[in-house]
């Protein structure tokens, strides 16, 4: 998304802090949400992230900072006149009204003309591909129909943003992923900013060109997908995000490459450009599960370890093991059915996990 | 053969007993109401409608009827706006003292009728409001509102509270979003209320008796007639009374029942 951080944000979040009586549910958040942009906010149940949506929406009022919506202040601006539409987890459809009232509502409440709202809707529902449900009852309508009554209902008032609180988590698993394309497309088409909260990796992976990883309140880590995936820059993120194996250890030697010293051996790592290390600082190293090769026999290189085989879980070409290491901690690898199947793997057997320095993530340091 | 059957052939013996023990008095009020003997005993008469022609061509009755009516509209209308109102402020707010507000918004009905009414006619004669139609309809307000609350209340805990929020969201003020959402929302609960509120105005005698003075409502002018004279008159009002309030009853209950059924499907 570089070509889009030039231009002014749409919206920004200035040092903005949520509080409950004692409990912080945002603290300072800094965040610039930019214009076309599918932005993902994921984090953990309580981390804050429904918070921050509503505040945008201004269903919450920030209790410090400032929000800026195209340039203008809105903290004090109320939901009714900020054209921040939102897609709720629950969908929040009006189940007194058909589908194309539900649709036609937004327009209402800015008194359209009746025929031209009508209008207005029915070429929502049509963009949906719900037309022919217009006259239905909403307790008629299924799961999936019933998101994309919820998406026209935000969208027909033709918004320069749309919110979207976890629509997706009443969804079963193959019209989540149906869905996914569906709200690709649409936020592609209509070039507008999608803001979309989940709890959910592969949703945010899925669509969005940024994601925003939160905890407690805090942003841990802003990046696109892949940057989150395979530098989280935090230990939170490493352990939040994909299947990662997480060796803490202090700096034995940064000359060239690192070299960390752990419970469990002695390893190497490549060192980062913008990062300084000195000796006996501590550190944690990432090894993502997808990057380590196995092997019954020590393969004589330099990282590897000896693993003790627990389980395996298998999921279509995919398999992930379940490992223990000498000290007792968890390993994880996954791997290819195919590359697992020549070997004899049982409970309790012995087995090498190996992987290449540059494969080896590092968190902590000095960042200059 | 397991106990279960048996068991649940006692449970229906059991309910039906239940009812038949309820409803028998009525039944037999209604039998004896078209019956021609001037005393109810068995062997009965023949069937005749004399004793409902008989109350009919008394104005006093018609009288109380249209003072019934008047009253218990009334007190329907304004009895479900104040019950709505006190709903949805349980529902909306939170503050301090909500418990408090709550217990004394649901109070009214656990006083007993007799001290009520009692209690209704000391205030009311010291202010001079005493003896009119509209000391009933503020006795019966009071009286009524607590059940219109309890079954608004009912319907809006089951409300999706995004709702309010998403017609907020989508640019309705909060008027809007009342009318728009919340009312309709309520509608069959409203409805329900507004049944349920004139049935039990239509009923009450206790506190009618005391407050109405010279106003009679229809329970009141029973009693004044059983007072006199003892003849299937009173049989056939009761009769009228009782299919009057059943009605409003178990329309209250169509309503309510039918509309959630509806609409709990759709939230899911």
């Amino acid at each position: 998304m570089n070509e889009v951080t030039d231009s002014p944000p749409l919206v920004s979040f200035d040092r903005v802090s949520k509080r409950y009586g004692s409990v912080v549910a945002v603290h300072t958040m800094n965040l610039k949400i930019y214009e076309g942009e599918f932005l993902a906010i994921m984090g953990p149940s309580g981390c804050g992230k429904t918070t921050s949506l509503r505040m945008l929406a201004g269903l919450e009022e920030p209790s410090e900072g400032d929000i800026h919506l195209g340039g203008k202040r809105i903290n004090e601006i109320s939901s009714i006149e900020r054209d921040t539409p939102m897609v709720w987890q629950s969908l929040a459809l009006f189940p007194f009204l058909s589908v194309q009232k539900n649709v036609e509502f937004g327009l209402k409440m800015r008194a359209m003309p009746a025929e031209e709202r009508q209008q207005r809707a029915r070429k929502w529902l049509d963009r949906m591909e719900i037309l022919e449900l217009a006259d239905r009852d909403i307790s008629q309508l299924s799961g999936g129909q019933k998101q994309r009554v919820a998406l026209a209902r935000s969208l027909v008032t033709e918004p320069r943003i749309l919110l979207l609180d976890e629509p997706l988590s009443a969804l079963d698993a193959n019209l989540v992923v149906r869905m996914q394309g569906v709200l690709s497309r649409l936020q592609k088409e209509l070039g507008i900013t999608f803001v979309y909260v989940t709890h959910s990796q592969s949703e945010a992976f899925a669509m969005s060109d940024r994601v925003v990883i939160m905890s407690q309140g805090r942003i841990e880590q802003i990046g696109s997908p892949k940057a989150i995936y395979r530098s989280p820059a935090s230990r939170f993120v490493a352990d939040f995000v994909g299947a990662n194996n997480i060796l803490s250890g202090s700096i034995i030697g940064a000359g060239e490459g690192l070299k960390i010293s752990t419970a469990v051996g002695e390893f190497q790592c490549k060192k980062s450009a913008d990062m300084s290390f000195s000796d006996d600082d501590t550190l944690d190293m990432v090894i993502s599960a997808d990057l380590v090769q196995i092997s019954m026999e020590d393969p004589k290189v330099q990282n590897s370890l000896r693993c003790r085989f627990i389980s395996e879980e298998f999921v279509g070409s995919i398999v992930t093991i379940f490992a223990e290491l000498e000290d007792g901690s968890d390993f994880k690898v996954q791997t290819r059915q195919r590359d697992l199947a020549n070997m004899a793997l049982e409970e309790g057997a012995s087995f090498f996990a190996s992987w290449n320095a540059a494969d080896a993530h590092v968190i902590g340091g000095n960042r200059t | 053969m397991s106990a279960r059957p048996k068991k649940d052939l006692l449970l229906r013996g059991y309910v039906v007993l239940v009812f038949i023990f309820v409803f028998t008095p009525i039944l037999t009020s209604f039998v004896f109401s078209v019956n021609s003997d001037r005393f109810p005993s068995i062997p009965l008469g023949h069937f005749t409608t004399h004793w409902y022609e008989t109350i009919l061509a008394d104005p006093d009755v018609w009288d109380a009827f249209r003072i019934s009516g008047i009253v218990s509209i009334s007190v329907a209308v304004l009895a479900t706006f104040i019950g709505f109102c006190t709903a949805y402020t349980d529902y909306r707010y939170n503050f301090t003292g909500k418990t408090l507000y709550l217990s004394l918004a649901l109070l009214p009905p656990t006083i007993p009728l007799v001290i009520m009414g009692l209690a209704m006619l000391a205030l009311l004669a010291r202010i001079n409001m005493s003896g009119e139609i509209y000391s009933i309809i503020v006795s019966h307000v009071v009286l009524c509102s607590p059940f219109a609350m309890a079954v608004i209340r009912m319907r809006l805990a089951q409300i999706d509270p995004d709702l309010e929020s998403a017609a907020w969201n989508l640019g309705a003020s909060n008027w809007r979003a009342m009318r728009e959402v919340i009312v309709p929302f309520c509608r069959p609960a409203i409805a329900s209320a507004f049944c349920l509120t004139a049935a039990v105005s239509f009923d009450e005698f206790a506190v009618a008796w005391f407050v109405s003075g010279l106003n009679k409502t229809v329970p009141v002018i029973i009693l004044e007639i059983l007072q006199g004279n003892t003849d299937p008159q009173i049989n056939a009002i009761g009769s009228i009374v009782f299919i009057t309030s059943m009605t409003l009853v178990i329309l209250a209950q169509l309503i309510l029942v039918r509309k959630t059924i509806n609409q709990t499907a759709t939230g899911i």
